[in-house]
């Protein structure tokens, strides 16, 4: 016998959010209720926003209404969420609607905060929006040489692998364009390698060499002098540039801190294996939203889902959760010339990325081609054709 | 042991990296010159790490302690 349905609400609906609706709603069938909540109600595929600043696709294969991605039974509210109510299990929303839930799940992703480093907004360019992408494909349509500088103004900040992708590409942009000799590019790095993974600083650095990228280190971003064309560092040291691309920094939503559940940055403290917000019984957080460890990446998010799916599930029809998840990411990393690595790794192994070669490539390319049709659905194979490696214990 | 007044102590350990060198970094931002900062990390790159960061950005390590399973380190900011 069937009694009420389950009110399940998610926040956001990016990667994390539609998937786990998806899951829950395909799961649960009448023993649930399964509700979307999204300002936009678009769904960015936000990986693609690389290939449009360096001119290889165009926005509209970005950008797909939401609804049609959801089951038919999910439910969308396109709305902001302002506030929550843990223990009254209600959700404010921005015109002033209110709603309930018996659980509650947090894929708000993350917020980007260019306001928080002086003169960065008026003088640098970023491909982590897709209206700062195009701005920076017109700017690199310009370009006919001078110094390049790539960096990153905060940490943490999602697709760890992405600035190291965009100067390994821009660079072979900059070739094709005929301006590469009269260009110098430089990868700005906040650590004293070129990627926060030890193993991967190892594949990546021999490469930039190679192909003539300088490698700046300990290079923390305090702020840009756009009259001066500078960007200078907490280190102390002060740099010139002719364009200047930035990773700005990431906060989590607002939401997150006016509910009184985030850290002071608005990640949201979640345990690593359950996945639910520290201290909330009846809500959990995945994707970019939380405070975990580890990449903030779409495939993060896209192991996270099924995990809570089956947990709220479980909750729902009275018995024990038993999944749990294992901190499995999966990041490819793009090192142009048609060229790629793969970075996978769990809590327990960490990654041993192969040297950059064209499977690797082409695996992106076809993902890049299935994402609509396969990963918000759920439809990607549980189990990838390819093992994660036991690395050692590199940090 | 300690031997100087420590202002903000940052207990990092079972942070992976960068995590403990961020935190570093973020209460330099934070601080005032003159302010000493502890630093507790497990992560065996911090051994490196932050010595490195420290000389870079001109500011004074001033203890590195090995304890039982982690390591302390106390810096100065300098400037
Ligand atoms: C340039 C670039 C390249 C990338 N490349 C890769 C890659 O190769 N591989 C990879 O795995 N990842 C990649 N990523 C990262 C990936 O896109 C994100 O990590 C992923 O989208 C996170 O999923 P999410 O569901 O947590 O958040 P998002 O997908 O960001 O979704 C969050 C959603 O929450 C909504 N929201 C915000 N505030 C509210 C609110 N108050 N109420 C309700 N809803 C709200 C937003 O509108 C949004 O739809 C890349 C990102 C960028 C920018």
């Amino acid at each position: 016998m069937i009694g009420v349905p389950a009110k399940v609400v998610v926040l956001g609906g990016g990667v994390g959010g539609t998937l786990v609706a998806n899951l829950l709603a395909k799961e649960l069938g009448r023993e649930g209720r399964v509700t979307v909540v999204d300002p936009t109600g678009m769904h960015h595929y936000q990986p693609g926003y690389l290939y449009v600043a360096l001119g290889q696709a165009n926005g509209r294969w970005l950008v797909r209404d939401e609804r049609t991605l959801l089951r038919r039974e999910v439910d969308l509210a396109v709305e902001r969420a302002t506030r929550i109510e843990p223990d009254a299990g209600l959700v404010h929303l921005e015109r002033g609607g209110k709603l309930e839930y018996d659980y509650l799940v947090l894929a708000t992703g993350a917020r980007l905060v260019p306001e928080l480093v002086p003169g960065l907004r008026e003088g640098s360019h970023e491909f982590y929006s897709l209206e700062g992408a195009q701005r920076l494909r017109e700017e690199l349509r310009r370009f006919r040489g001078g110094r390049l500088l790539v960096g990153i103004a905060g940490i943490p900040y999602k697709c760890p692998p992405a600035p190291v992708e965009f100067v390994f590409m821009v660079e072979e942009y900059l070739r094709r364009r005929g301006v590469r000799d009269r260009s110098r590019i430089t990868l700005l790095s906040p650590l004293n390698r070129a990627f926060t993974i030890e193993s991967a600083s190892k594949v990546i650095q021999p490469l930039m060499e190679q192909r003539g990228i300088e490698l700046v280190t300990f290079f923390n971003v305090e702020e840009v002098d756009p009259s001066a064309g500078t960007v200078s560092s907490l280190e102390g040291e002060k740099l010139e540039y002719d364009l200047l691309v930035l990773v700005p920094p990431h906060r989590g939503q607002q939401v997150v801190v006016d509910s009184g559940l985030g850290d002071p940055a608005g990640w949201l403290p979640t345990d690593r294996y359950t996945l639910q917000v520290e201290g909330q019984d009846r809500i959990f957080a995945i994707g970019d939203a939380t405070n975990l460890p580890i990449s903030k990446s779409g495939s993060t998010a896209h192991f996270e889902a099924p995990v809570v799916a089956s947990r709220i599930a479980s909750l729902v029809r009275g018995t024990a959760p038993n999944e749990n998840y294992g901190g499995r990411v999966m990041c490819f990393l793009e090192t142009g010339n048609r060229r790629a690595t793969v970075l996978r790794f769990d809590y327990e192994h960490p990654p041993a990325p192969p040297q950059p070669n064209l499977i690797w490539h082409s695996a992106k390319w076809l993902f890049n081609r299935l994402y609509w049709e396969t990963v918000p659905q759920g439809r990607l194979p549980e189990k990838m054709p390819v093992p994660i490696p036991t690395g050692r214990s590199e940090s | 042991m300690a031997t100087v007044n420590v202002d903000r102590s940052i207990d990092a350990r079972g942070m992976p990296c960068p995590g403990p060198l961020m935190s570093l970094i973020g209460a330099i931002r934070e601080g005032e010159v003159g302010n000493v900062i502890e630093v507790l990390s497990s992560d065996e790159g911090s051994k490196t790490d932050i010595p490195a960061w420290v000389a870079k950005a001109g500011h004074e390590l001033v203890e590195v302690v090995t304890e039982d399973g982690f390591t302390r380190f106390v810096v100065k900011k300098a400037r």
